[in-house]
């Protein structure tokens, strides 16, 4: 165990010294109505954000999780920015249900959004309060006061005291007020920087960093055994033989739920596999046939929801049309690492260290499955692999709670085998798009027609209503009842995420079908429907372009009158150098994608150049060029990091990646059945960013994933004259498609 | 069954059921960090050591198979104080997000630079092939290791 998970398991009192003020000094600062201040989400005291540590540092407490994206060194900038201290003065806790704020979960690329407006008021506020009580102590105006590195300087001269000595072993409970004034743009410092991330060293040099890293004392080694589709019923399985086995110490068996705890992990490995062996399982749910997707989604039984509607279509008089339709399949998120947790269960209080994305709906999920008290739950989130959404963590997490009330004052470690991790999580849904455009006499689009066939984007075990999402839950003798799919409605959309062209398209008609039952579990896999919605849109526009005979370039730019959206688009064709690439049946291709994700957030356009080998159909990414508008920018570094990393993913997905599942189950249990991008597969990257500091800054994460599907499909389109429109674009279906001198 | 071999340039001992997964000795009964979990089917290369200045699977070798050999982790390339070439670099370029695969983009170009100073992208492309990043770190990853190349050469001259 690390040394500050030891200190916080044993309550930090003593080595924290909160901040305590007189209220007269207060006074002025709070809020007259402190219910009021929405943005902190009820989170409304200084000390749930902030806390003074001995030794000169701040210890920022936020409710947003690491995965790698960075963002917990985002925060840190933004509270070193408004508190006027170094970087190397700021300490980010682990998110704990027992301290730090609840801030729900860590997704759809908010958390600068949200957490950084947050964390950004809260530093702002503390510094005022802190300058305030420096003024009284020292008896001078504030305004000729100034903070350099949590030390008060007058008129630019030391004082001899500091943030330390003024708040020095007193107490801090206020409240934020509504109106802070944060420090104005110009003087920024640290924001707009490109600071090195802080848990990189520590990863580098294998200082303890992660869940599996976590070593308590007498812990236990826990695997579970599920059958080949999580929804499976266990019939009958034979417990005593593995019971007595050499360091077993329980086989957990709870209606279909099934599990084993040993002393050594290699037992516990040993014991699930012999009790695997035993098994007999009934697969609950028959499975749609996997190479026909896009059609058991049409054909499934669905409710329809309208998404947009402007003018009527016949209004606008169309003289050509064109129509398409295109697919994903279920992706997974395949973190690298197996999801795992640890839970201790002292007979009063359940302890869980687990790595998803939302410590107090974890929470709430967990206390309400196992029908304790939602006090009796402490979540600690504890870094694992990139999630990228809504994969197995919570699941597992619940999983070792439910082993750890079998066997009290015994942390247990769990761990999901690649196969449970594969078979387990749930997919980000298959979806159907179908589009359909009229033209007019000028080549302008006159009207867009577009339906989206889809699963559910959403079952995160949010608190007790969502309860029934998880795994444990679903299977255990009393399994509690799974929720309705959830629809996330417009604007930030679920299935529907991004369906709603930017473009200037007079007449518009847009629905969405949400199938009632998935063949397969479903979740939030990073940007949900936007990228089936962006890949469709942005294929669409592109064999719109061709049917005028437009450039895409000018084609869009010709419907666009959003004035970033253009820039994005308009940097992207200067530094790309489209027009030194051959085109059209030559085997070399470029194209491009674009959006505005959520039409909210960031703009990011993507151009890729790549070949295909007319041989075999092979796709080689040549170069990649991407140009992001997000905003005021907290971590340059950081956001193009970000960018990297989604169209590399994103890049694997389309050309690659497929859950396979048969009458069978889950057939894609580890790399070789659902291989993704390497290494001489990986494009050369470049990433602009236009700054706009004037502008909220807004997240990434999320921005690349449509855009770079659609780049890669019409660069194919190019290459080989071929528009695929079924994702994965495989070599497969490419040579096909080339070989088919109908295909169109 | 008691196993012997050297750890980081320290000789150790452990009695273990010698089938035990070297990753497991390693992570739980010396209780390293380096060497992750990532699918115990030499698939991924999350938990990959040095042995005999070799990159290896950890997590389907049995323990008993380094009796009597050297391994060296993660943490034994180096520390903060001493720190590896490809340490920096990999802090230098960033190069990673969840950082959950570097341990074996690591000890992998380790074992690379070990046989050419001077590795081209293909020749990273190639040893790092069976090294899977969900991440897609792989620019920065190759950056790092470029960079780390660089100042080895850089050193010797
Ligand atoms: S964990 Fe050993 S190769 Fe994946
Ligand atoms: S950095 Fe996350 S898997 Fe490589």
């Amino acid at each position: 165990m690390s040394s500050t998970r030891r200190q916080f398991l044993q309550g930090s009192g003593a080595l924290v010294a909160y901040f305590s003020l007189p209220a007269s000094v207060l006074a002025q600062y709070t809020s007259p109505n402190p219910g009021q201040t929405k943005e902190l989400r009820g989170n409304t005291s200084l000390d749930t954000w902030i806390r003074v540590e001995a030794g000169g540092l701040i210890v920022i407490s936020v409710g947003k999780v690491e995965f790698g994206q960075g963002i917990r060194t985002a925060l840190a900038q933004i509270a070193a920015e408004e508190l006027d201290i170094s970087m190397s003065r700021v300490r980010m806790a682990e998110v704990d249900t027992a301290h730090s704020p609840d801030e729900s979960y860590t997704f759809s690329a908010m958390s600068v959004q949200q957490s950084g407006t947050r964390v950004r008021k809260a530093a702002a506020y503390a510094r005022q309060v802190l300058l305030a009580h420096a003024a009284k102590t020292l008896n001078l105006p504030t305004a000729e006061l100034s903070v350099v590195n949590g030390s008060i300087l007058h008129n630019g001269q030391p004082t001899g005291i500091d943030y330390w000595e003024i708040l020095e072993g007193k107490d801090f409970d206020r409240v934020v007020p509504d109106d802070v004034t944060a420090k104005p743009l110009e003087q920024y410092q640290v924001i707009g920087q490109s600071v090195p991330r802080l848990d990189i060293p520590d990863k580098v040099f294998a200082k303890t960093s992660y869940l599996a890293d976590q070593r308590m004392p007498d812990m236990a080694h826990a695997r579970v055994v599920r059958g080949s589709s999580p929804d499976a019923r266990l019939l009958e399985v034979d417990t005593s033989t593995v019971a007595a086995m050499r360091g077993v110490l329980k086989v957990v068996r709870d209606g279909s739920f099934l599990a084993v705890v040993a002393e050594r992990e290699m037992q516990a490995t040993q014991a699930a596999a012999k009790l695997a062996e035993s098994c007999r399982w009934q697969a609950k749910k028959t499975f749609p046939d996997a190479s026909r997707v896009s059609e058991w989604l049409k054909s499934a039984k669905s409710q329809t929801y309208p998404v947009a509607e402007r003018l009527s279509l016949s209004e606008k008089a169309a003289v050509k049309v064109h129509s398409a339709q295109y697919s994903r399949p279920f992706l997974a998120h395949a973190s690298i690492a197996p999801s795992a947790a640890i839970a201790l269960w002292n007979g009063k209080v359940l302890t869980v260290w687990s790595h998803g994305q939302g410590m107090y709906p974890l929470r709430g999920a967990i206390a309400h499955t196992l029908g304790l008290k939602q006090q009796q739950v402490r979540c600690v989130h504890s870094e694992s692999g990139g999630v990228y959404g809504h994969n197995g963590a919570d699941d597992a997490a619940c999983d070792a709670a439910a082993i750890a009330m079998q066997l009290p004052n015994r942390p247990i470690k769990l761990q999901w085998s690649r196969a449970d991790e594969f078979r387990g999580e749930p997919y980000g849904s298959a979806m159907m798009v179908s589009t359909r455009a009229g033209l007019d006499s000028q080549g302008r689009i006159a009207d867009w027609q577009q339906d989206i066939w889809s699963c559910t984007h959403s079952t995160r075990p949010g608190g007790a209503a969502g309860a029934g999402n998880l795994l444990y839950a679903q299977q255990k003798q009393k399994p509690l009842s799974v929720p309705p799919p959830r629809v996330i409605p417009q604007p930030i959309g679920g299935a529907d995420r991004n369906a709603v062209p930017l473009y200037d398209i007079p007449a518009l008609k847009i629905n969405k079908h949400i199938v009632l039952e998935a063949p397969l579990r479903v979740s939030a896999l990073r940007s949900l429907g936007a990228y089936a919605n962006i890949f469709a849109i942005e294929s669409f526009m592109d064999e719109l372009a061709v049917a005028s005979a437009v450039d895409p370039f000018e084609f869009r730019l010709a419907h666009l009158s959003d004035q970033r959206a253009r820039r994005v688009l308009e940097r992207l064709r200067e530094v790309s150098a489209w027009g030194q690439i051959p085109t059209y049946g030559t085997g070399k291709g470029w194209g491009i994608g674009f959006a505005k994700y959520k039409n909210l957030s960031a703009y990011c356009a993507v151009f890729v150049s790549l070949s295909v080998d007319q041989k075999n159909g092979q796709v080689t990414l040549d170069k990649t060029h991407a140009v992001i508008d997000a905003g005021l920018v907290v971590n340059p570094d950081g956001v193009r990091a970000q960018i990297e990393g989604g169209i590399v993913q994103s890049a694997s997905w389309t050309l690659k990646e497929q859950v396979k599942f048969g009458s069978l189950g889950v057939r894609s249990t580890d790399w070789m059945s659902y291989p993704i991008l390497g290494f001489s597969e990986v494009p050369e990257l470049d990433v602009e960013i236009i700054e706009r500091r004037d502008q909220p800054w807004l997240g990434v994460a999320e921005a690349a994933q449509g855009p770079t599907a659609a780049a890669i499909a019409n660069a194919i389109f190019r290459a080989s004259g071929k528009r695929l429109r079924d994702i994965p674009l495989t070599a497969l279906k490419i040579l096909s498609a080339v070989k088919d001198p109908q295909f169109a | 069954m008691t196993i012997n071999f050297k750890l980081n340039d320290k000789a150790v001992s452990l009695d273990i059921d010698p089938k035990t997964p070297l990753l497991e000795a390693l992570r739980n009964d010396f209780e390293l960090n380096g060497p992750k979990f990532g699918c115990g089917l030499a698939q991924c290369g999350a938990c990959s050591v040095l042995l005999e200045g070799e990159a290896v699977r950890s997590c389907v070798i049995p323990v008993a198979a380094v009796n009597g050999l050297n391994v060296t982790t993660l943490e034994g390339l180096g520390n903060q104080q001493n720190p590896h070439v490809l340490q920096l670099a990999f802090i230098e370029e960033q190069a990673m997000q969840c950082g959950y695969c570097s341990n074996g983009m690591i000890i992998n170009a380790a074992a690379l630079l070990s046989r050419n100073q001077t590795p081209e992208k293909k020749d990273i492309d190639k040893a790092l092939a069976a090294n899977l990043c969900r991440c897609g770190a792989h620019p920065r990853i190759v950056r790092a290791i470029q960079r780390a190349a660089k100042s080895l050469t850089k050193d010797v001259t």
